[in-house]
């Protein structure tokens, strides 16, 4: 721990960090993004006040056409995510409520894990528990003008679950049978491992804001060009102040859009530079003999 | 109490136990219970215990119970299964002391029974080399004059051979007679005493006189002695079983619990009560939030009547997701650990002692780390810090003094000259240095006598006298045979008027067997025997003798005898007989009737021997007395040897340095006024640079100890030595005792019998294993071989052990800490409702390896090296004071935790938002970031860097990726894929990088500031040692 060796740790870590930053950022800023919140615009303007009674109602059509401009050229591929806030996907009671081998195995594997909602009628309920019973349900189509966007919406997702996770022989079974109707149904003639919205729905998100991918846009996207989104908008986060948007984005090697570890390997960088800096001119201001005994006294009174 | 014994007499039915042994704790009913409750009888385990069964209840668990109950069934079968074993081999071993065959008289015939069939009253017949299987009195031996010699080391520890005689009643009894004979012994009832036996036998006729004759003893054969060059002996089983003095002795000694090990405990309880405080904020905080937020989130699906403990819920899931704070696994480590030191101390080649083949051991491996916060070493003098080498050095006959020029009295001309001129004075001198003493002497075939003396003072004097020419032959029940100058004299030992160490002298009776003149031999320390001499004797000679003699650090004794008229002796030895067989108060009326006898003494001469100090001892006492550390030395020697001692050994400085104070005085009114003054004097001078020491001697302390004992605490505290002469074994624990309520560690050092009280009551207990036999180093915690061993078993061992532990209990408080911060923080952003961000294999995984591994190598770590450390024995201050682990300290910890915690978690849920935020991946960035900084952590602290170390902490890094890798590749794990899937992400390692970066900089930077302009004495001698610069021996002040 000499002053040279920690002044050049801090030095090293400064001259690191801050490149790695601005290609961090630099890597950010070339994502081009669409963001657009539909969960109150959707809502016709007689409900406004009373959203639930609106979001409840099967009678009253939930089609909705948003327009969206786009500010950048996007080139393929474009994914669509929609996008969830305030919605707790990680609460212990949520987040626990599956059953791994029933998904995988079939309804002889329900056991009590899957509480709640476990059964109904006293049959199992496949896929059962709380996250494949509020599965988002919501549907995106895309136009340009009156010509459709093709959304590719295979493989959206992982290949290990569809290969290891849910069986290729368990069908939905017993599900949206019950009084309440939580999210959405499936079709129970397609096997758990084709049902590809819900194995993205099943891999809970860890944060109460959250996207998941709903497809892929193999079109590039002109700037200047207006688009029109066709929503369904069937799920009810209304009862909880949630927000639902639909994001458009491309992707780079870091990801998506997100600013945060560029701006903290800056900061950090900048920190690390000043402090040694710093350092350094404290260490020539006031130089401290390395390994001068004369300091030690071996006073026992300062002892506690 | 008493008890009555009836000798072989199988009508009397008694009622007293059966000679079954058992030393075992447990039955094979018990055992499962009984340990069970043993181990719960520890808070840790009842808490353990009470959150692995929370665990249970699924529904609040936020992990698999398993990786709770695991660790626990683990470490309870392992603690379990150790006392399992223990207790089985002591079933064992009593198993075949019970079963061992017997010989025992029944219906006037010898029987072969087994040893757990003696019943008391019984006549047991032993063979030479056979142990003794119950208390006994002795009847009969195979020797004509009646005694026995038996060993009883295992009893004692003490190695010489002991002699036991029969009772005179049954002297002469032939192998027939001893099979009809019949009485009644009267004995006390059983007790712990192995120096008493105060009891009487009487015969029923026909065998001759039915006189009551006393018993001691001496005429006892105790269990577990063995019987040594005696072809056989019999005896009256009077103590059977677990009444025996054996059994009764038997006791399990108090655990010893460290300074550091109470820390620890205090610290758990203050974690315990945050982890409370925590539980009862977020439980309640969780309830509101699910009472006002989540029953709108139809998704979770509250009911809306639930039943009433659905409010404990939330509570208790908190309170298993914070029960990591207290980690498990510290016991375990540290127990671990704690084995390690003492293995390193069992090891350790400098504290091997080549000359008597000893090397160092470590009985108690669990307070290695109080030896480096000692703060007052009470030691003894003789055999401690003495080789306990007594050689006969000067001696003064009638006023002559010889060995003056020389040194050695044996090797004095002069004194030779006087032997071979049959010189009166020096005859009568030699006579009592050969006779005056219960040495048994021992001819091998070639004709060697070798001498079995119980004191090494009368070993000195027996075998000058014969260096002398004054050869003691053979002793043999009452007769001694003497060869002086070729000429053979006969005597008869009347009587032995034994030492105590109340009358410090002892006397022997002898008639000249050719005259008939009756001689008193005395000796005894000179203010035992000068106030004795004849009036008129010119004893001034002597006086100034035995001063200069104990300036010189010799331990003198005193000479003298007297001539009895025939008359004279036969009434004494009724009185004598009379007190011997006194029941109450024995010794007491012993001494008395001795007093009688012993006066108007002759005072012959002085003998001086000498006892070296051992080789190293100034020195050592030096070192630790730098180090901060308060010497005492306790001794039974007399305070002129004693303060002699303390001079050439560096305990105290003569005038002008230092100053002795005496504490002395006759009467309670003498002591009081003279401890007064020593006090005024120590607070007065206290400021000054001089050396102030107390002497104090076993009158006054007795009644200091119980009279005066608030002013002597104070005394003890002001003074940094002290020496304490003529103290009792029991004045000596005393000592101990006080200085322990004063919250002083103390650590005992002696070597013999009258040690081993102080040993146990002190907080560390050394043992010399030295001339005085095993028993000391037995009792104590360690076991060395030469005193100046202490040095590095406190500098090196002592401190090293106090610094590991101290960065090992608080690392793992640290390590536990950080991963509860971060569960905390994620609960505010799932709801407060108590969500486990990590899974269980994970959070069994971290506790058990991920970050037990790497801080296990600190017990190679050395902060400063050993060369260092004895040079500056100052530094051995911080650990007495406790300064690397203290609230303070810990609070630094904790706050780092909470730091990283923050720093990990923020980044984390940063960097991993939108579409990254999987819940699988999310725990694994966050725990593969604390993983990241637990590397760099240790790396920071420690100290060397040694290749088990490197690969400790860097290989441990890498079995973190390898296991989740392995884990992974398991379809059915919920981390499946997990792993593979982050490595190959940019933005992992990114993030890693910046919580290593952002976690260890401002650490770094602190520990960089602290240790450059604001170092601790460690510190500076760390820099001083890399730069090795000239400053590297340093001045002291």
């Amino acid at each position: 721990m000499t002053p040279g060796c920690v002044i050049t740790i801090f030095l090293l870590i400064g001259i690191t960090f801050v490149p790695v930053g601005l290609v961090c950022l630099q890597a950010s800023n070339s994502v081009a993004e669409i963001v657009h919140r539909y969960d109150i615009d959707c809502v016709p303007d007689a409900y406004r006040r009373n959203k639930q009674a609106y979001i409840k109602d099967s009678l009253i059509s939930k089609k909705c056409i948003q327009k969206v401009k786009v500010q950048y050229h996007m080139k393929a591929p474009i994914y669509v995510y929609y996008e969830l806030d305030n919605f707790y996907q990680n609460h212990r009671r949520y987040v626990k409520s599956r059953s791994d081998k029933q998904l995988r195995h079939g309804m002889k594997y329900t056991d009590s894990s899957c509480g709640p909602l476990e059964r109904n009628n006293g049959l199992p309920i496949v896929p059962c528990g709380l996250i494949a019973w509020s599965l988002f349900n919501d549907t995106f189509g895309f136009t340009r003008g009156s010509i459709g966007i093709m959304v590719d919406r295979k493989n959206i997702s992982w290949r290990s679950d569809r290969e290891h996770k849910f069986g290729k022989d368990v069908y939905p079974f017993n599900f949206q049978n019950g009084s309440l109707i939580g999210g959405g149904k499936l079709d129970p003639d397609i096997p758990l491992s084709n049902q590809e919205d819900l194995i993205v729905w099943m891999r809970a998100a860890a944060l109460p804001q959250f996207r998941k991918l709903y497809g892929v846009i193999e079109d590039d996207l002109q700037a200047d060009e207006t688009i029109d989104i066709h929503i369904t908008n069937n799920y009810n986060t209304y009862s909880f102040g949630g927000k639902k948007s639909l994001v458009l984005t491309t992707s780079t090697w870091l990801g998506g859009k997100n600013d945060f570890l560029g701006y903290a390997y800056l900061v950090t960088g900048s920190a690390s530079i000043f402090l040694s800096i710093l350092f350094a001119l404290i260490h020539v201001k006031i130089p401290r003999p390395h390994g001068d005994a004369a300091y030690l006294s071996w006073s026992r009174k300062s002892s506690n | 109490m008493k008890r009555f014994v009836y000798i072989n007499d199988e009508s009397y039915q008694n009622d007293y136990c059966d000679n079954q042994i058992s030393n075992t704790k447990y039955t094979l009913w018990n055992f499962l219970p009984k340990n069970l409750w043993e181990q719960f009888r520890r808070f840790m385990n009842q808490y353990f215990l009470l959150i692995a069964c929370l665990q249970l209840w699924s529904l609040i668990t936020p992990v698999n119970p398993a990786s709770t109950w695991g660790p626990l069934i683990i470490i309870f079968a392992v603690s379990a299964t150790k006392e399992a074993w223990d207790d089985y081999n002591r079933y064992i071993s009593d198993k075949q002391a019970n079963e061992k065959k017997v010989w025992i008289v029944k219906n006037g015939a010898r029987k072969h029974i087994q040893a757990q069939d003696i019943r008391v009253g019984n006549i047991v017949w032993i063979r030479e080399n056979e142990e003794v299987p119950c208390d006994l009195v002795l009847t009969g031996t195979s020797e004509p004059q009646g005694i026995c010699h038996v060993e009883t080391a295992a009893l004692d520890g003490e190695i010489d051979l002991k002699t036991r005689v029969i009772p005179p009643t049954c002297a002469g009894l032939d192998a027939e007679q001893l099979h009809k004979i019949k009485g009644v012994i009267e004995c006390p009832i059983p007790d712990k005493d192995i120096r008493r036996f105060d009891a009487n036998i009487r015969l029923f006729p026909p065998f001759i006189d039915n006189d009551i004759c006393p018993l001691t003893i001496n005429n006892t054969l105790l269990q577990s002695c063995y019987l040594r060059n005696t072809e056989w002996a019999c005896g009256v089983a009077v103590y059977t079983g677990n009444e025996t003095k054996l059994g009764m002795s038997r006791g399990v000694p108090e655990p010893k619990l460290t300074a550091m090990d109470a820390m620890i405990d205090k610290l758990t309880g203050a974690i315990f009560l945050f982890q409370l405080a925590v539980v009862v904020v977020l439980g309640s905080a969780g309830n509101v939030w699910k009472d006002t937020e989540a029953r709108k989130q139809w998704y979770v699906k509250y009911d809306d009547d639930e039943p009433w403990y659905q409010i404990l819920v939330i509570p208790l899931r908190f309170e298993l997701l914070c029960s990591i704070m207290i980690p498990i696994s510290i016991k375990v480590s540290l127990d671990f650990v704690k084995s390690l030191y003492a293995k390193f101390i069992d090891w350790d080649e400098e504290m091997y002692d080549k000359e008597t083949d000893t090397p160092a051991h470590a009985a108690n491996t669990a307070i290695s780390e109080d030896l480096g916060q000692v703060e007052y070493i009470l030691t003894d003098k003789t055999g401690t810090l003495t080789e306990n080498k007594m050689i006969f050095r000067r001696c003064c006959i009638g006023g002559t003094l010889y060995g003056n020029e020389s040194g050695d009295a044996l090797k004095d001309v002069e004194l030779l000259n006087a032997v071979a001129n049959n010189s009166p004075h020096v005859i009568k001198f030699l006579t009592v240095m050969a006779l005056c003493n219960t040495v048994i002497p021992i001819k091998s075939p070639s004709g060697q006598i070798s001498y079995k003396a119980q004191s090494q003072d009368e070993d000195a004097l027996v075998n000058a006298a014969s260096n002398l020419h004054m050869v003691l032959v053979s002793k043999n029940g009452n007769n001694a045979e003497i060869h002086f100058n070729r000429r053979v004299v006969q005597y008869e030992i009347l009587d032995v008027l034994e030492f105590t160490s109340d009358r410090k002298r002892m006397s022997v009776l002898i008639s000249d067997s050719e005259s008939g003149k009756i001689f008193l031999l005395s000796k005894g320390a000179d203010e035992a025997i000068l106030p004795l001499a004849y009036s008129g004797q010119q004893i001034k000679t002597f006086i100034d003798a035995v001063d200069k003699y104990a300036q010189l650090g010799l331990r003198t004794l005193c000479l003298a005898w007297r001539e009895l008229g025939l008359q004279e002796y036969l009434e004494w030895s009724r009185l004598f007989k009379e007190a011997n067989s006194a029941l109450i108060d024995r010794e007491w009326k012993v001494a008395e009737v001795c007093q009688k006898l012993e006066h108007t003494l002759d005072i012959l001469g002085i003998s001086a021997i000498e006892d070296r100090l051992q080789a190293g001892v100034p020195e050592t006492i030096e070192i630790l007395r730098q180090s901060g550390i308060n010497f005492w030395m306790l001794t039974g020697d007399k305070q002129s040897t004693a303060i002699q001692i303390a001079l050439l050994c560096n305990l105290i400085s003569s005038e002008p340095k230092g100053q002795l104070l005496y504490i002395n005085g006759k009467t309670e009114d003498e002591v009081a006024r003279s401890l007064e003054r020593v006090l005024l004097t120590m607070r007065i001078t206290s400021s000054e640079p001089k050396e102030l020491a107390f002497v104090v001697d076993g009158w006054a302390l007795e009644i200091i100890l119980t009279r005066y004992k608030e002013a002597f605490t104070e005394l003890a505290v002001l003074s940094k030595t002290a020496i304490c002469c003529r103290v009792t074994p029991s004045q000596k624990a005393q000592l101990v005792k006080l200085l322990k309520s004063c919250d002083y560690r103390t650590l005992a050092i002696g070597d013999g019998g009258n040690d081993v009280r102080m040993i146990q009551q002190a907080h560390i207990g050394v043992g010399i294993s030295g001339r005085e036999g095993l028993q000391a180093a037995r009792a104590a915690d360690y076991s060395i071989g030469k005193f100046r061993f202490l040095k590095r078993l406190i500098l090196v061992h002592g401190r090293y052990s106090y610094n590991r532990t101290a960065f090992l209990s608080q690392y793992s408080f640290y390590k536990s800490l950080l991963i509860c911060f971060i569960q905390i923080l994620f609960s505010f952003v799932s709801g407060i409702a108590g969500t486990s961000l990590f899974n269980s294999v994970s959070l069994m995984a971290y506790n058990v390896f991920y970050t037990s591994i790497p801080v296990l190598t600190t017990v190679l770590d050395k902060d400063l090296s050993e060369r260092t450390v004895t040079q500056n024995p100052e530094i051995l201050l911080y650990c007495q004071a406790g300064r690397l682990l203290n609230p303070s300290t810990f609070a630094g910890w904790f706050g780092r935790s909470l730091y990283h915690a923050i720093v990990v978690f923020l980044i984390t849920i940063h960097v991993y938002a939108n579409e990254k935020s999987e819940m699988e991946e999310l725990s694994m960035v966050a725990l593969s970031g604390s993983i990241w900084l637990q590397a760099f952590v240790v790396t920071l602290e420690m100290n060397s860097f040694t290749f088990v170390q490197f690969l400790g902490i860097w290989g441990n890094f890498a079995a973190f990726y390898i296991i989740n890798f392995g884990i992974s590749s398991i379809p059915s794990a919920g981390m499946y894929t997990i792993m593979f899937r982050l490595c190959r992400q940019p933005s992992y390692w990114i993030t890693m990088l910046l919580i290593s970066g952002v976690g260890m900089g401002p650490v770094l930077a602190l520990k960089y500031f602290r240790y450059t302009y604001s170092p601790s004495a460690i510190n500076i001698l760390q820099k001083a040692e890399r730069s090795r610069g000239p400053m590297y021996t340093l001045v002291h002040l």
